[in-house]
């Protein structure tokens, strides 16, 4: 067992991490005994795992996330969602109604094309096609606001510790915000000065996503922006 | 009049300068295109490229979709302004033949099999052209690749050699390309080591192949340190060494 890189030093797809009996860990693959990495990013050696930060990747839906997409189709008794994923997603009449389909429905006075809505991923389909439901509070289809976009990979940096970022940005911005997974944001606010700034914080946080004490950083931005909005 | 014939190589020196093993100067930015996936600029000489990567993502038309893996799409084209004299807009047959050509290359450095159903495509647009299109195509696209976040095996780096006035030289450019015996261009992924294109055309004897493959290797050397430059100076500075903190 051999580790070929410090501690989170840059790689790019293709560099060797290590050598031996290692677990393998986020967007990394192993060849002839060898631990590559598959994209760009931070290298991350723990406890027997190697695993790379990506800087930058493609959304992926995972079963539980919350994403915000756009509905791009009506097919009979479901939408087509499209949520920048590999494939489309598919969203069922049952899923939003809670009803089973009837052929009088209009499903176009439900969400009709081009509508923005947040949804939660409830399962996979066998064919890898995400499935989508709206039901539950803060699911449904989007009335207002901004949508900021951000590397699906660096949507935990804006959340925090429990939520630590993004409650902070609530507090002091009092802005409604929706994170879809998926890398899409939704920033409603009464103010549109406070939502200029909350998207300026979210700019922020997705350029120096990797630094420490980010939370802190941002706290003092949002209170440096609002000193010199009163002024 | 053989006497007014412009000589390419005099005393170990190419027309613009170089030596016979130097590749021209290269820059590689990536991510320039907001709009796109991923993206990267690549200058080479006076080649001039900009690459836009689109997906993983749906795939149309559907019937052509691989229920095993994602489809690799790849356009090259040349804009009707990168030649002396103006070039007709439509794709032309050398330019389907290349987009081909630039798929086979990158198609085994990407995990295809990860997305299965959806297409991933990649646009090159070359805006100025001056010999060794597709090597500099197949360069700018992996970086773009990369900053896509599409998970990759390896880079692919790609360099031609060639043949002019009885010289091996390394990176042909337009002149040098028209006027010479032959050309090799040859695409790799440095890190695991595997070749994913390699072409020639004209008359190298067994020897002289040998030392075009070496000096086209050693050349895609140099440049994998730009594309890793490329991607460090966008992404690098994002987590300097030592400042990450776990989430």
């Amino acid at each position: 067992m051999s580790l070929l890189f410090e501690n989170r030093a840059f790689v790019v797809p293709g560099d060797t991490l290590a050598e031996g009996s290692l677990r393998l860990g986020e967007n990394t693959y192993r060849l002839q005994g060898k631990i590559y990495a598959a994209r760009v990013g931070l290298v991350e050696y723990s406890r027997g795992v190697v695993s790379v930060i990506a800087l930058k990747a493609n959304y992926e839906p995972r079963v539980g996330e919350t994403v915000i997409g756009t509905v791009v189709d009506i097919d009979i008794g479901a939408w087509r969602v499209d949520i920048e994923g590999p494939s489309l997603a598919l969203l069922n009449v049952t899923d939003v109604l809670d009803e089973p389909f009837r052929p009088e429905m209009v499903l176009p006075k439900v969400f009709d094309f081009g509508d923005v809505i947040v949804a939660k991923v409830v399962s996979m389909n066998r064919d890898g096609t995400p499935l989508l439901s709206t039901l539950g509070s803060n699911f449904g289809k989007v009335k207002g606001g901004r949508l900021v976009r951000m590397t699906p990979s660096k949507i935990p940096r804006l959340i925090g510790k429990k939520g630590s970022m993004v409650n902070m940005i609530l507090k002091e911005t009092g802005c409604q915000i929706v994170i879809g997974q998926n890398g899409i944001i939704l920033v409603s606010c009464g103010d549109d000065e406070m939502g200029e700034l909350a998207i300026q914080a979210m700019q922020k946080i997705e350029n120096e996503a990797h630094t420490t004490g980010l939370t802190n950083r941002i706290y003092e931005f949002i209170r440096e922006m609002k000193e010199k909005g009163k002024r | 009049m053989s006497t007014n014939k412009r000589r390419l190589i005099v005393d170990q020196v190419r027309l613009d300068g170089r030596k016979l093993d130097e590749i021209r100067p290269i820059k590689i930015e990536s991510g320039v295109l907001p709009n796109a996936n991923g993206s990267s600029y690549l200058e080479q000489g006076k080649n001039k490229i900009l690459v836009g990567v689109f997906g993983p993502r749906e795939m149309y038309p559907k019937h052509l979709a691989d229920p095993h893996r994602a489809v690799l799409k790849c356009r090259y084209h040349m804009a009707p302004f990168s030649t002396d004299p103006r070039r007709s807009p439509a794709p032309s047959r050398r330019d389907t033949e290349l987009s081909m050509v630039i798929r086979n290359a990158l198609e085994p450095a990407i995990f295809l099999e990860r997305y299965p159903r959806a297409s991933i495509a990649v646009f090159a647009e070359i805006l100025e052209a001056d010999g060794s299109t597709r090597c500099a195509c197949i360069v700018a696209a992996s970086v773009a690749l990369v900053d896509a976040g599409i998970p990759m095996r390896d880079l692919v780096v790609a360099c031609a050699a060639g043949k002019v006035e009885g010289e091996i030289v390394l990176d042909l450019n337009d002149i040098e390309d028209k006027e010479g015996t032959a050309d090799l261009p040859i695409a790799y992924m440095p890190k695991l080591g595997k070749v994913t294109l390699l072409q020639m055309d004209g008359v190298l004897s067994p020897e002289e192949f040998d030392k075009a493959l070496q000096l086209a290797l050693e050349g895609g050397k140099k440049i994998y340190e730009l594309q890793r430059e490329a991607l460090k100076t966008k992404y690098a500075k994002q987590g300097e060494k030592g400042s990450i903190e776990p989430i």
